[in-house]
C-alpha cells in the first residue's frame, strides 16, 4: 500500500544518490603512489542515509502541505505566538523579564568565549536589522551591504590612527560616513530593479573592499590595521575580561536603540512609503510618494546601522584588514533577514542569533560544521519559507459573525 | 496545536542538544596537556591550514606513543578560523575557554594579528607556522608570538639578492595577489631592489587571485621586457603565470616565494615549472625527521604534505620540547624554555631569538630541476 | 609594437570572455525560466570538472588511449554534472516554487555552500593538477603563440554552445515551451505543458553547458581546487547581467565585453583595480541601459 509504495520510492531515491555520489565519494585517486583507492563504504553510507533521508523527508514534506491545506490561519505558529505574548499585557510582561533577566546575568553566568560570540552576534543583529530597513521593508536587494560595514570599521581605525579619536566620538562618525556612502550608492542605482539593483550593490560591495586591499598608503592594505583600542570607560583601563563584559553590554544598548529606531521607523510616514514602494513600485509613485527621496533615506538609514556596526566591530576585534568584508559577509547578512522573516523585527533578532551562533555551536562537527551550515539553510527554506518569524502585517480586521 | 506544542518541544530539544554540547568540550579532566591548533580549516585558503593540523596530530600521535610529555598525555584541540580575524577571536577566546596551555597557529598573519592579544592576556604561548608579516615579531607588541617561517621582508632580501647578485638582473618585474602575505613580500623586494640601485623595477602590479588566466599581465610583463619576475603569493597562481608565460613562448626567469615552494606546485605546474626559482626553508630533505614526517602522513593520509608541513611539524615538537623542558605549561617557563633551548626539527636545528622568530633554520634559494625543487649553492 | 600589444590583449580579453561566457550561458538559462540567481551552478561547474578529473585519472590508471580517455571524461562530467543539476533543483529549489523570491536565493547559497563543502571532505582541500586533456593541434602550431590551441577550443566551443542553445530556445517545441514557462508559469500550465518537467531540461542543460566549462577550463588553466566554482560563478553572474540576464546572445557578449574591460584596463592602466574598474564600467552602464546591454526593459502593467 501507501507504506510500500514509499519504500520503492526512498530505494529509488538510494539508488539515485548512490549514482550521484560514485565518483566524489567513491573513488579516490591517489596522487602519491598512483593508484585508485575504492571506498566502498562511503557508498554504503550514501545508500543508507539516501534511503532514510528522502523517505523522512518526503514525510515531513506532506505533512507540512497537509498542515498547509488544514488550518490555514495557523501556519505561523511561532508568530501567532510571539503576536499573542506581545498582544497580551501580562505576558509580554513576564516575557520581558525573562528576557531581561536572561540578558543581564548572561556575561556573569558564561564564559569569555560565550560573551565573545554573543558580541559577535549582537553586532549581526543590528546589521541585520540595519539591512532589514533595505530588503525587508523597501524591497530593494543589496548584496554589498558589508560595504557600509568596512566603511564604519576602516572609519574609526583611520580616525583613532591618525587623529587619535576615541571610539564614542568615532560611533556617531562612523554612523554620518555610513549614511552618506548610503546616499552615494543609492544615487546612482535609483532607476535599477531586482537583480541588476543587487548586481550593482555587489559591485559597490567589491569596489570598496579593493580600494582598501590596494590603496596601501590610505589603508595599510591587506596587512590591515592593528592595535585598534577598544572602547573606553572615562579613561579607566580594563582587562580583556571586563572589557568584553563592557562591550557586550554597549552591544545590547545598541541593539536595544536600534530595535527602537527601527520600529518607529515602521510605522511612521516613511515606513510606510518603504513598504509601498517594495508592494508596488508604480502604484507607489501613482499615490504621489517620491520614489528618489524614499529610496535614498531607505540606503543612507540601512547604511547609518552598519557604519556603526562597524566601529563597534573594529573596536571589539582590535584589528581590521579587508578580508572581513568579502561579498559573503554580505550573503551572510542577507542570510539573516531572510531566514529570519523579512521585515520582521523579531525574526531577524533571531536569524542574526541563529546563523552567527550556529557555525560557533557547530564546532563540535569539526570538519563538517560549514557542511551542516548549508543543510542547515536549505531545509529551513523548504520548510520555513517565510523565515523563523515572519513578519505579520498589521492588519484591521472587520469581524462578520460566522454562520 | 499538538502541532505547535511539538513544534515548541522540537526547539526545546534543539537548544538542549546545543547546550549539552557546549559544556562537554568544558568538563574534560586536565591531566592532559591541551595544544590548541588554529587554522583556515574549511573555506578558500582551507589548502594551508588543514596541512599544519595534520602535522601537529602526527607530531601529538609519535609522542603519545613515547607515553607523552611531563607524565600526560598530549591533545590536540583545532579549531578553525577561515583566515578572518573576526572569526579568529572567536577561536582564540573558545580556545581559551577550553584552557590549551600552548597554540600552533593561526595560519594568516591577519587572523594571527586579531587573536594574539587574547592569548596574550591569558597567557598563552603562540607559534604559528605561516604568519610571515614583520610586525608580528618585528613591532614588539606581541611578546607571546613565535613562528618557524622567515618574516616577509627576510625572505624578500634574499631573493633580491639572488637576483640583483647571482643572477645579475637589471630588469625585474615585480607582481604580487593583493594578499596579505603576498604583497607585504612583493614591496619588500620593490623596497630592496630600489635601494640597490643595480637593478630597475619595470613593473609592479597585483593580480586578482582566483581569475581564469593572467594574460594581460604576462602581456604587460613582455611589453617591458622584463628579464624576470618576482612574484609574492601562493602556488595556485604561480603555476598559472609561469603556465600562461610559457604557452607564450616567453622564458622569463620567475623568482618567488616560499608559498611557491611546494611540491604541489611543480604537479600542477609541470614540465612549465622547470627553472623556476623559489625562496623557502634551508633544503631538509635528507633530514631523517623530515623523512620520517613525510613518510608518516603519507601512511596515514595517503596525500603528499600540503603548505607549511615541515613548519608545523616543527613548531609542534619545538612547542612539546620546550615544555618537557620547563617542566611545566608555565608562560615565563616556556618562553625561557623556547629561547634557550635547542630542538631538532625537520627544518634543522632551531631554538628562538628575543623577538620569536626561529633562528637555526636557514633560508635557501632553490631551482626546479628534473622535477624537484634543488638548492642553489 | 603597440598594434601588435593591443591585439594580444584583444585575443587576451576574448579568450577570458569566452571563459566567462561557458559559465554564464547556464547562468543566463536558468535565471531566464525562474528568476533565480542559481549561486549554486558554479559548483555544478566544480563537480563537472572533478569528476572528469577523477574519470581520466582512473582510465589513465588502467592504461587507456587518449582520446578514449578524453570523450569518456567528458560525457561522464556532462552526465553527472546534469544528474547534479537534476537533484539540486528537485531538493533545494522545487519544493520553494510559490516561496518568496529571496527564499530560493537563500536556498541556492546553501546548496553552494554545501556542495563545497561535500568536494572537500570526499576529495581534498589541496589544488590537484588537472590533465591536459585538449592536445595540441598540428594545423594551428604556427599560430599557438599568439592563441593556444586549448583557447581556441575554448572559443570554439562558446560559439558553437552558444549557436546550439539560440537554436534549441528558438526553434524546437521544447524551447517554444521554454519560453512560454519563462512569461508565465500558469498560463503555460493551462495550456497544456508540464512546467516542472520544462524547468527540469533547463536546469539539465545549464549543467550540461557547465560541465563542458568546466572541463575545458580546468583543462586550460591546469588545475582545480573545490572552490574554484563559487569565483567563477560570480564573474560569470555580472557577466550574464552586463549582458542582459535571460538572453543568450547576451550572455556571450556580456563576457566578452567583461574580459576585454579587463584585460585591456589590465595592460593599459594597472591590473591593481582590474576588478574595480569591472565593476564601475557595469554601473555605467546599467545607468544608461538598466536592463543590460541586449535586454529589453519591461513595460509594467498596473
Amino acid at each position: 500500500m501507501i507504506l510500500s509504495e514509499e519504500i520503492k520510492k526512498s530505494l529509488l531515491a538510494a539508488v539515485w544518490f548512490m549514482f550521484l555520489t560514485f565518483p566524489i565519494m567513491v573513488i579516490r585517486v591517489n596522487t602519491v603512489q598512483n593508484i585508485v583507492e575504492w571506498r566502498w563504504k562511503n557508498m554504503l553510507l550514501v545508500g543508507i542515509a539516501g534511503f532514510f533521508g528522502s523517505f523522512l523527508g518526503r514525510s515531513f514534506f506532506r505533512q507540512k502541505e497537509k498542515g498547509e491545506k488544514k488550518a490555514d490561519p495557523n501556519t505561523i505558529s511561532v508568530a501567532a505566538l510571539v503576536q499573542k505574548i506581545t498582544g497580551n499585557q501580562r505576558l509580554s510582561r513576564l516575557a520581558l523579564a525573562v528576557i531581561a533577566g536572561f540578558v543581564i546575568s548572561f556575561p556573569f553566568a558564561f564564559s569569555l568565549y560565550q560573551i565573545n560570540i554573543m558580541i559577535s552576534a549582537l553586532i549581526y543583529v543590528m546589521l541585520g536589522l540595519g539591512l532589514n530597513i533595505v530588503v525587508g521593508l523597501a524591497g530593494l536587494l543589496d548584496l554589498g551591504y558589508v560595504a557600509f560595514y568596512a566603511v564604519g570599521a576602516y572609519a574609526y581605525a583611520l580616525l583613532n590612527h591618525h587623529f587619535g579619536i576615541g571610539f564614542w566620538t568615532a560611533l556617531p562618525i562612523g554612523a554620518v560616513i555610513g549614511a552618506f556612502f548610503g546616499i552615494l550608492l543609492g544615487y546612482p542605482v535609483l532607476r535599477l530593479r531586482g537583480d541588476y539593483l543587487a548586481i550593482v550593490t555587489m559591485g559597490f560591495g567589491e569596489i570598496i573592499r579593493l580600494i582598501l586591499e590596494n590603496w596601501n598608503a590610505f589603508s595599510r592594505g591587506p596587512s590591515g590595521i592593528a592595535h585598534i583600542p577598544r572602547p573606553a570607560l572615562f579613561g579607566w583601563e580594563m582587562s580583556l575580561e571586563m572589557s568584553t563584559k563592557y562591550i557586550y553590554f554597549l552591544m545590547i544598548g545598541m541593539v536595544l536603540f536600534t530595535i527602537f529606531v527601527v520600529n518607529r521607523l515602521q510605522h511612521s510616514r516613511i515606513g510606510r512609503a518603504w513598504i509601498a514602494l517594495r508592494e508596488d513600485e508604480i502604484a507607489c509613485q501613482a499615490m504621489g510618494i517620491d520614489k528618489a527621496k524614499t529610496k535614498l533615506t531607505a540606503f543612507a538609514l540601512g547604511a547609518t546601522w552598519a557604519g556603526m556596526g562597524g566601529v563597534i566591530f573594529a573596536a571589539k576585534t582590535t584589528f581590521i584588514n579587508p578580508a572581513s568584508f568579502t561579498i559573503w559577509e554580505s550573503v551572510i547578512i542577507l542570510c539573516i533577514v531572510v531566514l529570519g522573516g523579512m521585515g520582521s523585527i523579531v525574526g531577524v533578532v533571531s536569524g542574526a542569533l541563529v546563523l552567527i551562533l550556529l557555525p560557533e555551536y557547530l564546532r563540535a562537527f569539526s570538519e563538517y560544521r560549514m557542511l551542516v551550515f548549508g543543510v542547515i539553510l536549505v531545509v529551513m527554506m523548504i520548510f520555513r519559507p517565510g523565515g523563523i518569524i515572519p513578519d505579520v502585517r498589521r492588519t484591521y480586521q472587520f469581524r462578520k459573525e460566522e454562520h | 496545536m499538538t502541532k505547535n506544542c511539538l513544534k515548541r518541544m522540537a526547539v526545546l530539544l534543539l537548544c538542549g542538544a546545543l547546550s549539552l554540547g557546549l559544556f562537554t568540550g568544558v568538563g574534560l579532566a586536565a591531566e592532559t596537556i591541551k595544544i590548541g591548533v588554529a587554522g583556515a580549516h574549511s573555506g578558500d585558503l582551507a589548502s594551508y591550514g588543514i596541512p599544519s593540523m595534520r602535522a601537529a596530530q602526527l607530531v601529538v600521535d609519535q609522542v603519545n606513543a613515547k607515553g607523552g610529555v611531563l607524565g600526560k598525555k598530549v591533545e590536540i584541540i583545532a579549531e578553525d578560523d577561515a583566515c578572518k580575524p573576526e572569526i579568529a577571536t572567536n577561536t582564540a577566546t573558545k580556545l581559551v575557554s577550553q584552557k590549551v596551555d600552548v597554540v600552533l597557529g593561526h595560519i594568516c598573519s591577519g587572523a594571527t594579528k586579531a587573536a594574539l592579544g587574547i592569548y596574550k592576556d591569558a597567557n598563552i604561548i603562540v607559534m604559528s607556522p605561516s604568519a610571515t608579516n614583520p610586525d608580528l615579531t618585528q613591532s614588539g607588541g606581541y611578546p607571546n608570538f613565535y613562528r618557524t617561517i622567515a618574516s616577509d621582508d627576510a625572505q624578500a632580501k634574499l631573493d633580491v639578492e639572488f637576483a640583483l647578485n647571482v643572477l645579475k638582473l637589471k630588469k625585474i618585474a615585480v607582481i604580487h595577489d593583493k594578499g596579505d602575505y603576498g604583497k607585504g613580500f612583493a614591496e619588500f623586494a620593490k623596497k630592496f631592489l630600489e635601494e640597490s640601485g643595480k637593478a630597475e623595477v619595470v613593473l609592479f602590479e597585483g593580480i586578482t587571485p582566483g581569475a581564469v588566466d593572467y594574460s594581460a599581465v604576462i602581456q604587460k610583463v613582455k611589453r617591458e621586457n622584463a628579464e624576470a619576475v618576482i612574484y609574492g603569493g601562493y602556488h595556485p597562481e604561480a603555476s598559472k603565470i609561469v603556465g600562461q608565460m610559457r604557452n607564450k613562448k616567453m622564458n622569463t626567469i620567475f623568482i618567488s616565494d616560499d608559498g611557491v615552494k611546494d611540491d604541489t606546485f611543480i604537479k600542477v605546474a609541470k614540465e612549465d615549472a622547470e627553472g623556476v626559482y623559489a625562496s623557502g626553508p634551508k633544503d631538509t630533505s635528507s633530514n631523517p625527521l623530515n623523512v620520517a614526517a613525510v613518510k608518516a602522513h603519507r601512511d596515514k593520509y595517503g596525500e603528499d604534505k600540503g603548505a607549511f608541513f615541515e613548519n608545523a611539524y616543527s613548531a609542534t615538537l619545538a612547542l612539546v620540547n620546550a615544555i618537557e623542558k620547563a617542566g611545566s605549561t608555565d608562560y615565563n617557563a616556556l618562553s625561557k624554555a623556547l629561547k634557550s633551548e635547542w630542538v631538532e626539527t625537520p627544518i634543522g636545528k632551531i631554538s628562538f631569538d628575543q623577538r620569536g622568530d626561529a633562528i637555526g633554520a636557514g633560508f635557501s634559494v632553490y631551482q626546479v630541476k628534473g622535477g624537484k625543487f634543488v638548492e642553489v649553492k | 609594437m603597440s598594434w601588435d600589444y593591443f591585439i594580444e590583449l584583444f585575443l587576451g580579453g576574448l579568450t577570458r570572455g569566452s571563459i566567462y561566457a561557458l559559465i554564464a550561458l547556464g547562468y543566463t538559462m536558468v535565471y531566464g525560466i525562474i528568476e533565480l540567481i542559481n549561486f549554486a551552478h558554479g559548483e555544478i561547474y566544480m563537480i563537472g570538472a572533478f569528476t572528469a578529473l577523477i574519470i581520466a585519472s582512473v582510465l589513465s590508471l588502467f592504461g587507456m588511449h587518449q582520446l578514449v580517455v578524453l570523450v569518456l571524461a567528458v560525457v561522464l562530467a556532462v552526465v553527472y554534472a546534469c544528474a547534479y543539476g537534476f537533484t539540486v533543483e528537485k531538493i533545494a529549489y522545487k519544493p520553494l516554487r510559490k516561496a518568496p523570491r529571496l527564499s530560493v536565493l537563500i536556498s541556492a547559497i546553501g546548496m553552494s555552500l554545501f556542495l563545497q563543502n561535500y568536494v572537500l571532505l570526499a576529495q581534498t582541500s589541496d589544488f590537484l593538477p588537472f590533465p591536459k586533456l585538449i592536445p595540441d593541434f598540428e594545423f594551428w602550431e604556427p599560430y599557438s603563440h599568439i592563441i593556444s590551441s586549448q583557447e581556441l577550443t575554448i572559443i570554439a566551443t562558446t560559439v558553437v554552445v552558444m549557436i546550439l542553445l539560440t537554436f534549441l530556445i528558438k526553434f524546437t517545441t521544447i524551447g517554444k515551451a521554454m519560453r512560454a514557462t519563462a512569461q508565465d508559469k500558469i498560463m503555460a500550465a493551462l495550456v497544456g505543458i508540464d512546467v516542472n518537467h520544462i524547468i527540469s531540461i533547463t536546469f539539465i542543460v545549464g549543467s550540461a553547458t557547465a560541465a563542458i566549462g568546466g572541463v575545458l577550463i580546468a583543462s586550460h588553466i591546469g588545475q582545480i581546487n573545490f572552490f574554484i566554482g563559487f569565483i567563477a560563478g560570480i564573474k560569470a553572474f555580472v557577466a550574464a547581467v552586463l549582458g542582459g540576464i535571460g538572453s543568450i546572445p547576451g550572455a556571450v557578449l556580456g563576457s566578452l565585453v567583461l574580459g576585454w574591460t579587463e584585460s585591456f584596463f589590465t595592460g593599459y592602466i594597472s591590473s591593481d583595480y582590474e576588478d574595480v574598474f569591472a565593476f564601475l564600467f557595469l554601473v555605467f552602464i546599467l545607468i544608461f541601459r538598466p536592463a543590460g546591454i541586449l535586454g529589453r526593459s519591461q513595460t509594467q502593467k498596473v
